[in-house]
């Protein structure tokens, strides 16, 4: 899966099949459910309607529980593979626990993929960093699959992975797969060690600080809780990487996902539609002032 | 409900009473009595359309379905201040001496809740019923030109004939937009202005101008010996509406009768905007007079409720006792609301401060950014229905005299 023939274009529109209102829920089924951490599961869903899925690392859907709710959740999955759509969610709250007390066979509505991508085309011949804390490792990895996909295009890849405690780690063995790599940089820290947890403790900003990349030349992609990514921003600032060449993922309250209904807007931005994934310097000033 | 458009057939017709030989055409000014205003009311009726106009209900002009000439408000004025709105004794026999209520027609193109679509269990699965409910056709009959000002607002908003870039990205509202285009208009020019007016400082003008999107446009003369209304056709729909009325010629007396009109409603302005507050609150986000008008605000969403503009709104499902069928409605909300910013494990904004600031600057500084005009098209109905009187047009000048 990870190693699919790049054929595909990056989508920057968002396409919804055979149907006129961005208002509907669009029927997919529920083909696998795996549990991913204690909190935290996957599920890869099909379109009953069989048309392919077209989604661009970075955006993010609306998943609706019949008679529950909905949720804005990041694509997870594989952007090459267009029949299957993979979502992980932190069960957190009441459509998220819905959406995890579901059952293979059983159908979710889709609405999206909503919100701007992780560009990848200005990172042609530089240096790659993704830097992830918990969950935020989530929608980075469908960029991640990207750049394995066209790996040649770009120089060093490093991806720096923080979690709050060794159980806590998502994607655990497709990081050591990963880690297995000659081509691919990947170091994990913990916040808190547990058991016989050998690795690195210690803040993901760290591994910034002595991460393998040449700062001059490095596109950086973080996401993660908001004060984490404005530490990792610093840390990334302090050792080079200009304000222009980082970019993050926000999270608002988004609910139609279109723009309409004003729930996630910040500042000038509506998070659902120019956003989630911003360069940092459009939003520097927006992220100093509290409670925009 | 009939689509109305195209549909004023000749079986209608009557030969107009006047003006013979000197076709009507889009920017032509006529002059109608008062039966021609029931007939116009009449005909829209025979013709497929809703019409929706001004009442006089619960001590207040508001906007709601009418029949004929009969439901409009007869002699009322209004009197308007901040926090306060009382109906008076206007001029004998008028129509439309009154000022813009707490009714806006947004509740028209975008009600205050509505069906999105229902739903319904299948086995394992469950099926979207995406039938298009069927949309009305309305005829608006008094919309003054800050309200035409606010709809083309809203119009960018819900992604409606989007002839610029500024706008809601690639999406249209479809129940929106549907309302929208089937909605026949029929301006009223403004004979006077409130004290909560600042349509002039918005850009806005109490008398609409031809390109304003306006089908028809009426200026009352009040009642002296006669009650007329001179009547601009501002499109083609208005046009043939027009041909089948009885009117007579314009003169140079009616004419400016209306030109004396407007600019004495424009010297009336109750209040005035600072025309660089969008780059005023940009700089002055952590101003201490968020505080201040903080202690003031109820965070009512009183302001956002009547606001033409405002257009955010959340969506409740809700499920039948036996869970097979369920449906999402959508309605108006506001940014005012604690939850309205909620993101699991509390709100963004859970201070009234941050709420109030959130949708001033919004409107009259953010909107640009959004949809290249401000939020704001100074109708004063935030100011009037606010139950303290917080006057955004005072919080501006304020934060303007003392911040940075």
């Amino acid at each position: 899966m990870t190693e699919a023939a790049p054929t595909k274009k990056k989508h920057h529109c968002t396409c919804h099949s055979g149907d006129a209102s961005p208002m509907h829920p669009r029927p997919f089924k529920v083909v696998k459910i795996w549990k991913e951490l204690s909190d935290t599961f996957s599920m890869s869903l099909v379109p009953e309607d069989g048309q392919p899925i077209v989604f661009a690392p970075g955006q993010f859907n609306m998943l609706y529980v019949f008679g529950v709710g909905e949720v804005p959740i990041s694509v997870s999955g594989d952007p090459t593979d267009l029949s299957t759509l993979v979502h992980t969610t932190r069960a957190v709250g009441n459509v998220s626990r819905a959406l995890d007390a579901l059952k293979e066979g059983m159908s979710v509505g889709v609405r999206g993929p909503f919100g701007t991508v992780w560009p990848l085309d200005i990172a042609e011949g530089k240096d790659l960093v993704f830097v992830a804390g918990g969950i935020g490792l989530a929608p980075l990895r469908p960029v991640i699959y990207q750049a394995m996909a066209y790996r040649h295009k770009y120089r060093n890849l490093a991806i720096l992975y923080g979690a709050r405690t060794p159980e806590d780690i998502l994607f655990d063995k497709e990081l050591l797969r990963w880690k297995a790599r000659f081509d691919i940089d990947v170091q994990v820290t913990v916040d808190r060690s547990t058991g016989d947890w050998a690795g690195r403790v210690g803040l993901v900003t760290k591994l910034v600080e002595c991460g393998g990349f040449d700062p001059a030349n490095t596109v950086a992609y973080t996401c993660g809780p908001e004060v984490m990514m404005l530490h990792v921003v610093d840390s990334l600032h302090k050792r080079g990487v200009p304000h222009d060449r980082i970019y993050l993922s926000m999270e608002r309250n988004m609910k139609c996902g279109v723009g309409f209904c004003g729930h996630c807007q910040w500042g000038t931005s509506f998070v659902c539609r120019d956003g989630p994934v911003f360069r940092f310097d459009t939003i520097a000033d927006d992220l100093k002032v509290r409670e925009l | 409900m009939t689509h109305a458009h195209g549909s004023t057939g000749s079986s209608h017709a009557k030969a107009p009473a006047g003006a013979k030989g000197s076709p009507i055409a889009i920017g032509t000014k006529v002059v109608m009595d008062e039966a021609g205003l029931a007939s116009l009311i009449t005909l829209l009726t025979k013709v497929g359309y809703q019409p929706i106009g001004p009442k006089a209900r619960d001590g207040a002009i508001v906007y709601e379905e009418i029949e004929s000439l009969s439901d409009l408000p007869v002699g009322f004025a209004d009197e308007q201040e901040g926090g306060k709105y009382r109906l008076v004794a206007g001029t004998k026999g008028s129509f439309f001496e009154y000022l813009v209520g707490p009714t806006s027609w947004k509740r028209y193109l975008f009600p205050p809740t509505h069906k999105l679509w229902g739903a319904e269990q299948k086995g394992n699965g469950f099926e979207i019923d995406k039938a298009k409910a069927d949309v009305p056709a309305y005829a608006f009959i008094g919309v003054r030109s800050c309200e035409l000002n606010a709809m083309k607002i809203q119009d960018k908003v819900f992604g409606f004939g989007r002839e610029d870039n500024n706008g809601a990205g690639i999406f249209s509202d479809p129940n929106y937009v549907a309302r929208r285009s089937k909605a026949l208009i029929i301006a009223v020019n403004c004979s006077r202005a409130g004290k909560t007016c600042f349509c002039t400082s918005m850009g806005g003008d109490p008398h609409v101008k031809e390109d304003q999107g306006f089908d028809l446009a009426l200026t009352e003369f009040a009642p002296q010996q006669t009650h007329e209304f001179m009547v601009e056709v501002g499109s083609e729909r208005g046009r043939l509406i027009l041909e089948l009325l009885p009117y007579r010629a314009v003169t140079s007396h009616d004419t400016d009768r209306a030109a004396s009109q407007a600019r004495k409603a424009r010297s009336e302005m109750g209040r005035k905007m600072p025309p660089d507050i969008k780059d005023v609150l940009k700089r002055n986000l952590d101003h201490k007079r968020w505080d201040d008008v903080a202690s003031r605000c109820l965070s009512c969403a009183n302001c956002t409720m009547v606001c033409p503009t405002c257009f955010c709104s959340t969506v409740q499902d809700s499920t039948n006792l036996t869970g097979e069928k369920t449906e999402r409605t959508r309605s108006w909300d506001s940014c005012f609301s604690v939850d309205f910013s909620y993101i699991h494990g509390g709100a963004i904004r859970p201070e009234t401060k941050s709420r109030y600031r959130q949708w001033m600057t919004h409107k009259l500084s953010n909107w640009h950014e959004q949809y290249g005009s401000s939020g704001c098209v100074g109708c004063g109905r935030c100011i009037t229905w606010c139950p303290v009187g917080i006057d955004i047009t005072e919080e501006a000048r304020v934060i303007k005299t003392t911040g940075k």
